[in-house]
């Protein structure tokens, strides 16, 4: 290293004569230029990491929002008794309601002034078939005969798509599910207020639906799946976690057996995940029989995966309680159990409740095992009808869900996909700030 | 569900003995609390942990062992002549389970009562209809040895569960009975519960062994089921990847290498980023930036690592995709087909590594000792010679461990993978070109309704096995690296 450093320039600088000291020399504007460009490497590395961020979030935000906002069409009208027994008198009874609906439509567009040629077909290709809808309703509420009631009809996903940019009349071409005539309509019920953007309960409560009908699908479902599979990973990994850590940390002797635990935790925590799945595939379903496509087989496979995380983290609260409080508790005639658990526990509690939330979040955005063991996303159709059912009827997981959606074919599904993202990352949002929040408040440095 | 209800009625047992042993201690000495060895409260922990303990353990042992008894009694039912031309005991088997949970399902909804399930001299043409009738998927060929196995296969559970529930019970009250007895003055309870706590302790810490193990074993087993059905010497050499679904994935070629250039491409590329970006800014934030920038600028880069993989999947297919295929498609420079390829995925994994490899490589650098620094600057060399020329050579190991770690993470990376490289194995040089690795093979092969008989399914197991193993060996050699490079300054 002396060789390169002291070469001879600077060893001699008497040999630069007629030289003001403060003027630099060539070699050190080279060495600080070369330290500029250094230093400005780093920036720039830190700089791509901070834009690649940006980005991240920003196609998150821009591509998922849609997924929150529906496109629906309101009509207001009354059905009176008459003209409710003479549509059921019809033969074809849903066609008779449309053509209400659309003469509805119509005094409501010429009372807001608008005027635009339309025809039955175009509306079929706005709104599906009104028809149905309006006859169900009134089948189930006959008491709303004769009063006014305003409609929200989902509109086709393709004027979704219009509404939200995904359409545009450069990009479309005429087929049966759109044409760019109808776009006219669709521009003229929007100045008259009929069709509106409102917000996508449905989205947040619904299940996923079939492939061909990506408006109707939600994923209120699977998160109901992440949620009782964090409940069994929160009840398994947390007092499996504290117990292994409280041992390695206070009680293991120096052995073999002790070091081919630490060995095998820290092994672990390094597997790829999707070696878990084919653990749980291979233990819990094959061998074990419990249910396929279950929250629970999904809990216990993520308890697995997560416990490495909760130990690391564990052990390390544990070993920043000072050894002082041990002494006082043993000195005071504790036994070394009572002194771990009602000395040293108690104060590296929000320690490990922090390192737990972490490790739920890392559990809760993980798919690759989920797949494996069978949580797909067209499994989560509905509901559970109850806590026992929520553990081992099948359903799916958010990650999961996003993944099925992902996969298919219709662009629509995308959407959802990077909405789906956007509910995944606020719980994950929501679990980091709680933790954070938990650090600040309970955490004691000694 | 009557599994629940045993537990359930062996945690009653448990909370009474609890309170009974505890009065019973106190009892014993008239309510003077200092003439017990320990608290009242321990005693009653023991004898609840008398009662519970023993109880659970032939609990777990009978229902791991009660599987085994039943299958070997069914498969001896079975005739040789009854296992078809290409399949073996274990499906027929699997056929049986199936119709016995029929024959369950169909007594639970009341489209058949328990004697009709049980009648042995009932007609096979009669009861799959009639299980047809139920809603319970019943496959064509269920013959008579079939129905006659299912049939014994529920008898004997149902026998196995009612003598499963006497036991269990009988213990767990024995238990409490011998706990109470204990119960005198002089009893070390303390002690005892202490060493029951401390073998629980144990236990749990073990599960990580437990958990290797399981790995190990069920990817063993499968592995070698897959090589009786496919030569292994095939797999490791060949160099075509065409499984065929049909006829019991018979005419299928299972070769590993393309799967595993995928891999390699993939993860070289994702390197190829991760690397220089965060040893960078690794170098930046622990030598050059401000208290002030390290506070926000750490957290944030960290963010990318906190991030599901799931996100960066869609990331890679949604957006890094359609843009890179703006550029090098056909309207572009013309060398890149579709929006997934090694590129796509390699871009998006290795923006997921940065912060991975910057803050190993940040604590790696922070370990070098100051003086050495220090050294450094008094010889009058600039900050970047100094982590030029000491900093760096000092903390090589540690940073080739990191980035060892790096490579593992990225071997084992699935979901970017699966969505932003393809599905086509093929080895080629154009990264441009959509490829698989074997971590979405494993994904592809096992999803969907998988026949755990057949090699294209089977194969995922030794897909899987070639993973771990390559992993292991890199997580141990970095780890190694990392725990000498550390103990070096300690």
């Amino acid at each position: 290293m002396t060789e390169t450093t002291l070469s001879p320039e600077t060893t001699a600088p008497a040999a630069i004569k007629g030289k003001s000291l403060y003027a630099l020399d060539d070699l050190t504007r080279i060495r600080n230029a070369a330290e500029k460009r250094f230093r400005a490497y780093g920036m720039t590395a830190i700089g791509i990491g901070l834009f690649f961020l940006v980005v991240l979030a920003y196609s998150i935000i821009s591509e998922g929002m849609p997924a929150f906002s529906r496109t629906v069409m309101k009509v207001e009208f009354t059905l009176t008794q008459e003209q409710y027994d003479a549509a059921e008198k019809e033969l074809f009874k849903t066609k008779a309601y449309e053509s209400i609906f659309i003469s509805a439509l119509k005094s409501q567009l010429d009372a807001s002034g608008i005027s635009v040629p339309f025809d039955k077909d175009a509306i079929g290709r706005l709104v599906g078939k009104p028809g149905g809808t309006i006859r169900s309703f009134y089948k189930e509420n006959p008491d709303q005969l004769g009063k006014n009631v305003a409609f929200e009809l989902a509109a086709s996903s393709r004027v979704d798509g219009y509404i939200n940019g995904r359409v545009t009349r450069e990009n479309m071409t005429d087929s049966r599910f759109l044409q760019k005539s109808d776009l006219d309509i669709v521009d003229a019920l929007v100045k008259a207020g009929i069709i509106v953007n409102v917000f996508n309960w449905d989205f947040i409560t619904g299940a996923d639906s079939g492939v061909d009908n990506p408006g109707g699908a939600g994923i209120g479902a699977s998160v109901v799946g992440s949620f009782f599979m964090m409940l069994v990973v929160l009840f398994l990994s947390l007092p499996i976690g504290v117990a292994a850590s409280i041992y390695l940390e206070e009680f293991a002797p120096q052995n073999k057996i002790t070091d081919l635990i630490e060995v095998n935790i820290s092994n672990l925590a390094a597997v790829p995940s999707i070696v878990f799945g084919i653990l749980g595939l291979a233990v819990f379903i094959q061998f074990m029989h419990l249910p396929q496509s279950a929250p629970l087989v999904g809990g216990l496979v993520l308890t697995l995966m997560t416990l490495p995380t909760i130990i690391i983290s564990t052990r390390a609260s544990l070993k920043a309680v000072p050894p002082s409080i041990r002494d006082a508790a043993l000195g005071i005639g504790a036994s070394k159990m009572q002194a771990v658990f009602h000395h040293v526990l108690p104060l590296a509690m929000p320690g490990i409740l922090t390192g737990t939330i972490i490790g739920l979040a890392q559990a809760l955005g993980e798919t690759a095992p989920l797949l494996l063991i069978g949580m797909v996303g067209f499994v989560a159709r509905g509901y559970p009808d109850g806590i026992v059912q929520g553990f081992i009827d099948p359903n799916s997981a958010m990650p999961a869900q996003i993944y099925t959606w992902a996969a298919r074919a219709d662009f629509a599904f995308y959407e959802k996909a990077w909405g789906g993202i956007i509910v995944l990352l606020v719980f994950l949002l929501t679990m980091n700030i709680l933790a954070i929040i938990l650090r600040r408040r309970f955490e004691r440095r000694w | 569900m009557p599994l629940f209800w045993l537990v359930l009625i062996v945690l009653a047992l448990a909370a009474i003995s609890y309170t009974v042993g505890r009065s019973r201690a106190l009892a014993s000495v008239g309510g003077q609390r200092s003439k017990l060895h320990s608290l009242p409260s321990y005693y009653g922990t023991n004898v609840a942990m008398k009662a519970a303990v023993p109880a659970f353990i032939i609990l777990i042992i009978w229902l791991l062992a009660q599987p085994f008894y039943v299958n070997g009694v069914v498969s001896g039912m079975i005739p040789d002549s009854e296992i078809a031309e290409g399949s073996s005991r274990g499906l027929v088997l699997a056929e049986v389970h199936r119709a016995a949970s029929g024959l369950d399902n169909a007594v639970a909804q009341g489209d058949m009562d328990e004697e009709f399930a049980r009648n042995a001299r009932a007609d096979v043409a009669d009861v799959t209809q009639r299980l047809k009738d139920a809603g319970q998927i019943v496959t064509s060929q269920i013959t008579q040895p079939i129905l006659r196995a299912a049939q014994e296969y529920r008898v004997l559970n149902s026998t196995g569960n009612l003598f499963m529930t006497i036991v269990v019970l009988t213990i767990a009250v024995i238990g409490a009975l011998w706990g109470l007895k204990e119960t005198t003055p002089e009893f070390r309870a303390r002690n005892t519960v202490e060493q029951g706590v401390r073998a629980l302790l144990v236990g749990a810490a073990s599960i990580a062994i437990l958990t290797t193990i399981g790995i190990v074993l069920s990817l063993v087993f499968n592995t070698y089921e897959f090589f009786r059905l496919y030569p292994a010497l095939d797999f490791f050499t060949g160099t075509t990847w065409a499984p065929s679904f049909s006829e019991r994935g018979g005419a299928s070629e299972l070769g590993i290498l393309p799967l595993l250039w995928g891999t390699i491409y993939i993860s070289v590329v994702a390197l190829a980023v991760a690397v220089p970006i965060g040893l960078f800014a690794a170098v930046y934030l622990s030598e050059y930036a401000s208290p002030r920038v390290r506070s926000i600028a750490k957290p944030l880069l960290e963010i990318l690592a906190g991030i599901p993989t799931i996100v960066y999947g869609l990331f890679a297919l949604l957006t890094v995709g359609p843009l890179l295929l703006s550029v090098f498609g056909d309207e572009g420079v013309g060398i890149m087909k579709a929006g997934t390829a090694v590129m796509t995925a390699g871009l998006v994994m290795g923006i997921m590594l940065i912060p991975f490899v910057s803050s190993l490589s940040d604590d790696i650098i922070n370990a070098v000792p100051q003086a050495m620094r220090d050294g450094s600057y008094g010889l009058g060399a600039t900050k970047s010679e100094t982590v030029k020329q000491v900093i760096l050579p000092a903390a090589l190991p540690g940073i080739v461990g990191a980035i060892l770690l790096a490579a593992s993470r990225a071997i084992g990376e699935t979901m970017i993978v699966v969505l932003g490289a393809g599905a086509a194995a093929r080895l080629s040089l154009n990264p441009f070109e959509a490829m698989t690795t074997v971590t979405a093979k494993i994904v592809s092969q096992l999803t969907g309704d998988a026949d755990f008989a057949s090699p294209v399914a089977l194969v995922a197991f030794a897909l899987g096995m070639t993973l771990f193993i390559a992993t292991l060996c890199l997580n141990f050699v970095a780890l190694y690296i990392v725990r000498k490079y550390r103990e070096q300054y300690d």
